[in-house]
């Protein structure tokens, strides 16, 4: 009975999303009920079902849904599964859903984007569930994609702006990071499990004792990559700086994401992954460790803030750091409380945050005293002024992502400047050619060859989409760039085992097909645009609305997003990679991150920012 | 070359003078005052000095402004009947000459055109990006706004700047001194900013070397984040704005950036650079060169204008055609003293429905009071009359009852590391329980700004003056019995009420109430610099009821009955809700009146609050007013709100009359309504003084919505619900943004841009000699940035003014439809209603 209802609830937020995505978009008032009735709707199922739960001994639940694609020895299949966990964090997002769905109906009233709002809250809230309801990690990674998908949509929603897109593709870019750790975990439990373990599974202590026992070290990798993606999520050290740059939509969309749901979704990877890592002592000192630097860092930093949502974001963070530290120590109850506590009370502040000026320019009035003086006045001043500017700074986090991250990929990208169209064509279409026959040709090549032939090919790969990713005039390029890099990417896989043509044609008929279709819509946008390169953002969203929306579905396309036979072709390409080629799975899942990346600036660059147009009102770039 | 480490140079003729390119910035950047003290102005107040169409070109050009509708719109508005063809074709004529008309209204209805502006500004400093491909702004801009932020906060941040009790660049130059982490990287950078002789000169000489180009660097630089440079501006020459003063100048402002941004080049080119000037092949066009009229800015200008007089007419032909209508002298009623608001404007239309015999008058909602207030417990005082005005006087509120509640959800607790772990724990389930009380029953709470809080019903003011020597902060404690009668006789000879005194007259003052909304200040009265009306309303009748200052207008004349009573109260004009204050002084027999009076005025708020309620949405204005009412009130505290009322949207028109000039006419709440009696008045000694405050005051609040409604971007503050707010100054877009200084979206949306039409009811000839006297005033009217028209007392007749001169003139005849029931034909509809006659009873 359980079983058969557990789908139900990742399906309802779903439908509404398909059915908000058909309401024409000057009826308010259907799209405004429709978003109401399904998170109503939703939140009174997940509380029956979870008290039905409760009172039927509430053993966790788990439903192999669909097998997706099968081949010898490969399966994938989504997987629900319920349990505590699942229970709290699906209530949370229903109950807050609802609430914000409400009042987002009255607040954003007569916006521009009103229903571009709630199209993304119901996409978003149906990743969500899926997310929290997932049985395997691959379930859970496509809910993952959605979520990352939704939240660059909700913080580039006002997209005739500078910052928005820009921070949009900020974050977007170290939800992307996460994602190679994801990426690689899953990679790596192939191989540990020989199957797409279950969740489930994972409670089994004899099966994941006996397993990590032999592979101690490849269990240590996949909690670390773990880690990473959660704490990419949730924004723990090193990557805090995202979080209060993603507070650029309208303020009752950053109360529930950035304020509550998407940023507690870290936490909620941890604890669905703990029965894998609870017996390695030093990942749960690991963690514990993390989010005891995160809180303090972001407790400073959140101090000097003068800014109430960056203050709010801060205090947010520490907390989460706080919940980490529980999770570790085992506490998962007193995490989830937590997790309860923090995601309202962030939630209100967020959402009253606007009546602050009343509020403390009143306490001011009627308290002031000239010289208020902070407990840090009392440290010595070297400290004291240190401390302060580094918090002030962020402790130089973001520039710390752009020094060490960005600015090197992009300084490599840029000394590959001299590779243009036609030469890319003329090396490397004869180079892949060569390679081909190569993979025809692999029992009679001697061993070192075969070894060195998949790195080589992943390297190009990457060179290509390196190229795509810091290409600053040419759309088109760049978009053959990365079809190309795809090639090579599949061409380095299928050195590595018997050759099984489905296996690449399923990844690249995805690709290529999406490849395609962006390729068409630039060639349609530059028959009607004099202005179409990568140098500026050139917001042709405002007299192409359509076109974009097609454009952005064939990046995500190509970026292996759940909406082309890629996803799962990406997923299969892993599991052609041995775990001793720790190299090669490292260059591949580069290619992928890059190559997301690539296509979001691309989508970015041309559609959204200011507009190049000045006919109409245009922002000044600072706002 | 100029001689390093000077502020003045000159070169080839070009002189680089930094006091003066200082400032000419303070005149351009925005003039906006931290938000507590948001007050309407004239967005384009630095190009006042020039004509209205011109100086809108000029700004444009140079600032990229968008300074007009797009002929697209004008079309549109022209096919829904919004500009009339008539008014059109004469404006076309009157421009271009009866030979050209149809190749003009050719070019007016048909010609497309492209429109879109390249500013000046900006165009220097692109060069960076463009030939150095480096992105500045993009580096120094989250660094400069957040130093600037941190140094300015009023109170969001817990731990403060360290250091601010010494100036802006001196404070960070001692936190640069001793901390071991620094707010600049390099090294060459950090030393000048050491060094204090450092200036902008000598900085601007390693930037850019060429001083020609200076000036121009300097206005991009600083119009590439207006808002902050705007506060800055404001803070430098009125330091009081900010509650918790700092020190802060432009000069300083622009010192750290240019240090930012040789830091940021110095880091990013390790080599070495070179100036900007260095390798520029071309110039970029001087800031101030004179601006081409183009064809589609003749066509622009041709649909404003085409546009303004549509609406004009249409209230000009209602005024005439009101005028001829048979006047029941009203008397025998009450009689009561509204601000000037435009929002008043329905108000009193509706209490004359209700009772004919009540009679209304309009003035400034100061009442002709200014002074500085300073509620019981309160540490600072708070001006409450016009802002160009510095009042003399204090008045303070003793025996205050009020209590303000504390909100948890503000405190720095929350923000701690274990205050959080605890908080987030208990009161954490607590705002889910209030986060759903708010969506499903909104109340007041202590984030809500309450007009009523202004001041307690039931304190007492020290109103009168009891020994000179009482004095406090510089100021003189309450006013004495010759200042009382000095401004009461000023407030009631100027509005024309001398005579036939009715028992009980009502002095309304009016505020807002508000939740969520970084804005409220703007919702109050602009008389009151942006606070609510009480106090003032108060004030003025405590004055006009003491025996002594009676005794004083009697002497010159003004004779009050001793029957009469004063009796103030404040209006809310967001909850529609009236609270009298003093109700004890009013003797038994009025008390009775006065019972009366309150019943009337509960059914007034009601019909005005359903009037008001179809231009919301979510409000079904066919309901029975009393239900309306209570929707309407709901929406002051619903922290999901974002219109808790329209505000001055829709202005257009501002008579200054006898209210037999406009009674009966129904101007749709788009009237500001100051009454004047000409024949009191025959020299326009009064008519002066109603001019000198009308004009800056109901022009700047009409100009700010003109200017935030055509250029919502960069004249407004685009759509408040990404809001954050910055320091309890300002607000910004997410947390890396410039400030925003304008109006938001939510309060400009449903506003036509149209300039002013101030109608004074006197003889045109006094009234052309009245506004010449004050050279400021006249700036308005020459300039024409309000426009002006006179209708004789007696004849009726019209003169528009124009070029320094009156002319004849003749609205296009409609005719005025009488109506019996308005709010029956408003139920329907959203947009501006015509002009109509109100059936007499």
């Amino acid at each position: 009975m359980m079983e058969a209802l557990l789908p139900a609830l990742v399906l309802l937020p779903f439908m509404g999303f398909i059915v908000s995505l058909i309401i024409p978009r000057k009826s308010d008032l259907l799209l405004s009920r429709t978003s109401f009735v399904t998170a109503g709707v939703q939140l009174m199922a997940v509380v029956l079902f979870t008290s039905a739960w409760l009172f039927s001994g509430h053993v966790p639940v788990n439903v192999k849904e669909v097998v997706v694609y099968r081949s010898a020895g490969y399966e994938f299949f989504l997987d629900l599964y319920f349990d505590k966990v699942t229970a709290v964090y699906l209530t949370m997002g229903a109950l807050l859903t609802f609430l914000i769905t409400i009042y987002s109906r009255y607040y954003l009233h007569r916006e521009e984007g009103f229903k571009r709002f709630f199209n993304t809250i119901l996409f978003f809230i149906s990743g969500y569930s899926l997310t929290v309801m997932s049985g395997n990690l691959e379930t859970l990674f496509i809910g993952w994609e959605i979520l990352g998908v939704s939240s660059f949509l909700l913080i580039a929603y006002y997209r005739d702006r500078y910052l928005p897109v820009k921070n949009a593709v900020k974050v977007f870019s170290i939800y992307r990071l996460g994602d190679i750790g994801l990426i690689l975990a899953m990679w790596m439990s192939h191989h540990l499990w020989h199957e797409n373990i279950t969740f489930l599974k994972l409670n089994n202590y004899d099966l994941v004792h006996e397993r990590l026992m032999e592979h101690s070290l490849v269990g240590v990798f996949i909690s670390l990559m773990i880690l990473v993606t959660a704490a990419a999520k949730s924004a723990q050290l090193p990557f805090s700086s995202w979080l209060p740059r993603a507070m650029e939509g309208p303020t009752p969309s950053s109360a529930i994401f950035y304020g509550s749901l998407s940023v507690h979704i870290g936490v909620f990877l941890l604890l669905r992954t703990f029965p894998f890592w609870e017996h390695q002592v030093s990942v749960r000192i690991a963690i514990a460790l993390l989010g005891l630097c995160t809180s303090i860092v972001s407790t400073l930093t959140a101090r000097v803030q003068s800014s109430v949502k960056a203050k709010i974001a801060y205090s947010s963070i520490a907390q989460i750091g706080l919940i980490f530290i529980e999770v570790a120590a085992g506490l998962d109850w007193l995490a989830l409380f937590h997790f309860a506590g923090n995601a309202f009370l962030r939630t209100y502040q967020l959402l009253v945050s606007p009546s602050v000026v009343t509020y403390l320019i009143r306490e001011q009035f009627f308290h002031f005293t000239p010289r208020e003086h902070s407990f840090e006045d009392t440290w010595p001043k070297r400290l004291e002024y240190s401390l302060y500017v580094l918090s002030l700074k962020e402790w130089n986090l973001d520039a710390f992502m752009y020094r060490w991250l960005w600015n090197p990929v992009k300084a490599m990208g840029r000394n590959l400047d001299q590779f243009t169209i036609r030469r890319m064509l003329l090396v490397f279409v004869p180079l892949y050619a060569l390679g081909v026959v190569a993979l025809y040709a692999q029992d009679r090549l001697p061993g070192a060859l075969n070894t060195v032939l998949p790195m080589v090919s992943a390297l190009i790969a990457l060179i290509m989409v390196l190229r795509a990713f810091t290409e600053r005039h040419h759309v088109r390029r760049a978009l053959l760039m990365i079809i190309m890099g795809h090639f090579w990417v599949a061409l380095a896989v299928s050195f590595n085992e018997h050759f099984d043509i489905m296996h690449s044609l399923l990844y690249l008929s995805g690709v290529v097909v999406a490849g395609v279709v962006a390729y068409a819509c630039i060639l349609w946008l530059r028959r009607t645009e004099k202005q179409v390169n990568l140098r500026r953002f050139h917001g042709h969203v405002f007299e192409h609305p359509r076109l974009a929306l097609v454009f952005l579905l064939s990046c995500l396309g190509m970026a292996g997003f759940p909406i082309t036979t890629s996803f799962v072709g990406e997923d299969l390409i892993f599991t052609h990679i041995h775990p001793h080629q720790i190299v090669l799975a490292g260059l591949v899942s580069l290619c992928f991150v890059i190559d997301g990346l690539a296509l979001i600036r691309l989508y970015a660059r041309v559609f959204l920012g200011p507009h190049v147009k000045t006919y109409h009102e245009v922002a000044y770039r600072s706002s | 070359m100029s001689n390093p480490g000077t502020n003045k140079v000159a070169v080839n003729g070009t002189t680089f003078d930094l006091d003066h390119v200082l400032h000419e910035l303070k005149h351009y950047l925005p003039a906006q005052a931290p938000l507590k003290d948001f007050i309407h102005h004239n967005t384009l107040h630095a190009f006042q000095s020039e004509k209205f169409e011109p100086a809108l070109r000029r700004a444009s050009a140079i600032f990229g402004y968008k300074v007009c509708l797009t002929v697209h719109q004008y079309r549109d508005l022209f096919r829904k009947g919004r500009i009339d063809e008539q008014v059109l074709r004469r404006v076309v004529v009157s421009r271009k000459g009866i030979k050209k008309v149809e190749q003009w209204m050719h070019n007016v209805l048909e010609v497309p055109y492209a429109g879109g502006v390249r500013p000046r500004v900006g165009e220097l400093r692109a060069h960076w990006k463009r030939d150095r491909r480096i992105d500045l702004d993009s580096q120094v801009h989250t660094n400069l706004f957040r130093i600037l932020n941190s140094y300015l906060d009023q109170g969001i941040a817990i731990w403060h700047f360290p250091v601010r009790d010494k100036g802006f660049l001196a404070s960070i130059r001692e936190i640069e001194r001793s901390s071991l982490v620094g707010f600049l990287r390099t090294k060459r950078a950090k030393a000048l900013l050491l060094d204090q002789t450092t200036n902008v000169g000598q900085l601007l000489d390693m930037l850019v070397g060429d001083p020609a180009l200076y000036e121009h660097y300097l206005f991009d630089q600083q119009f590439a984040h207006p808002g902050w440079s705007g506060l800055v501006a404001v803070i430098e020459s009125d330091p009081s704005s900010l509650l918790d003063r700092r020190k802060i100048t432009l000069e300083e402002l622009i010192t750290l950036e240019l240090l930012l941004e040789i830091d940021v080049l110095d880091d990013h080119f390790p080599k070495g650079w070179s100036p900007l000037a260095k390798g520029l092949v071309e110039h970029p066009t001087p800031l101030f060169a004179p601006v081409a009229m183009t064809e589609a800015d003749q066509v622009a200008a041709i649909w404003q204008e085409a546009f303004e007089w549509t609406c004009y007419d249409e209230a000009l032909q209602g005024l005439l055609q009101n005028s001829t209508r048979e006047h029941h002298p009203a008397g025998g009623g009450a009689q009561a003293l509204f601000c000037i608001d435009d929002r008043e404007c329905s108000f009193r239309r509706h209490i004359e429905e209700l009772d004919p015999s009540f009679e209304t008058y309009g003035t400034p909602g100061f009442f002709g009071v200014e002074f500085y207030y300073r509620p019981e417990h309160g540490r600072f005082n708070t001006k409450v009359c016009p802002a160009p005005i510095t009042p003399r006087y204090l008045v303070k509120e003793l025996d205050s009852k009020g209590e303000r509640k504390k909100d948890l959800h503000f405190t720095e607790h929350s923000h701690g590391l274990l205050g959080g772990w605890i908080i987030s724990q208990t009161i954490g389930f607590w705002s889910a329980f209030k986060l759903f009380l708010s969506i499903f029953r909104p109340s007041m709470s202590p984030g809500t700004s309450d007009s009523f809080q202004h001041m307690d019903q039931l304190s007492r003011l020290t109103v009168e003056n009891q020994d000179p020597a009482d004095r406090e902060d510089g100021l003189q404690v309450g006013f004495t019995v010759e200042e009382m009668a000095a401004r009461v006789e000023g407030v009631l000879r100027s509005i024309g009420l001398v005579q036939r005194f009715a028992p009980v007259v009502y002095v309304v003052g009016h505020g807002a109430s508000s939740v969520n909304n970084p804005h409220y200040a703007a919702y109050d009265c602009g008389a009151c610099s942006g606070r609510p009306g009480s106090v003032n309303a108060r004030v003025f009748c405590h004055m006009a009821n003491h025996a002594g200052v009676r005794e004083l207008l009697r002497e010159r004349g003004l004779h009050i009955p001793e029957t009469t009573q004063f009796m103030g109260a404040l209006h809310d004009t967001t909850r529609d809700e009236l609270v009298f204050y003093d109700e004890v002084v009013i003797d038994p027999v009025n008390m009775r009146q006065h019972l009366k009076h309150e019943e009337l005025f509960r059914k007034a708020l009601a019909l005005n609050a359903k009037e008001r309620s179809r231009r919301f949405e979510s409000v079904d204005t066919a309901m029975p007013a009393d239900v309306v009412h209570e929707r309407v009130k709901l929406r002051s505290v619903s922290l999901f709100e974002p219109r808790p009322e329209l505000n001055h949207a829709t202005n257009a028109l501002c008579v200054v009359g006898r209210r037999s000039l406009t009674k009966g006419l129904f101007l749709d709440r788009r009237s500001f309504l100051n009454s004047f009696d000409a024949s009191l008045d025959p020299d326009g000694r009064f008519l002066l003084s109603i001019l000198n405050a009308a004009a800056p005051v109901c022009g700047g609040i009409n100009l700010e919505y003109y200017f935030s409604r055509v250029d919502n971007h960069k004249l407004g503050a685009g759509t408040k619900l990404p809001h954050n707010v910055m320091g309890l100054i300002g607000v910004a877009n997410g947390i890396e943004g410039d400030l925003r200084p304008g109006l938001p979206s939510q309060m400009i949306e449903v506003h036509d841009p149209v300039r002013l039409l101030i109608v004074v009811e006197h003889d045109h000839e006094v009234v052309l000699r009245t506004i010449q006297k004050v050279a400021a005033t006249y700036e308005w009217f020459i300039n024409e940035w309000v426009n002006l028209v006179t209708v004789h007392p007696v004849t009726k007749a019209i003169h528009r003014f124009s070029d320094g001169a009156f002319l004849p003139y003749a609205p296009k005849y409609t005719a005025i439809a009488e109506v019996d029931d308005i709010l029956d034909q408003l139920e329907e509809e959203m947009e501006n209603h015509p002009v109509r006659l109100l059936k007499r009873a």
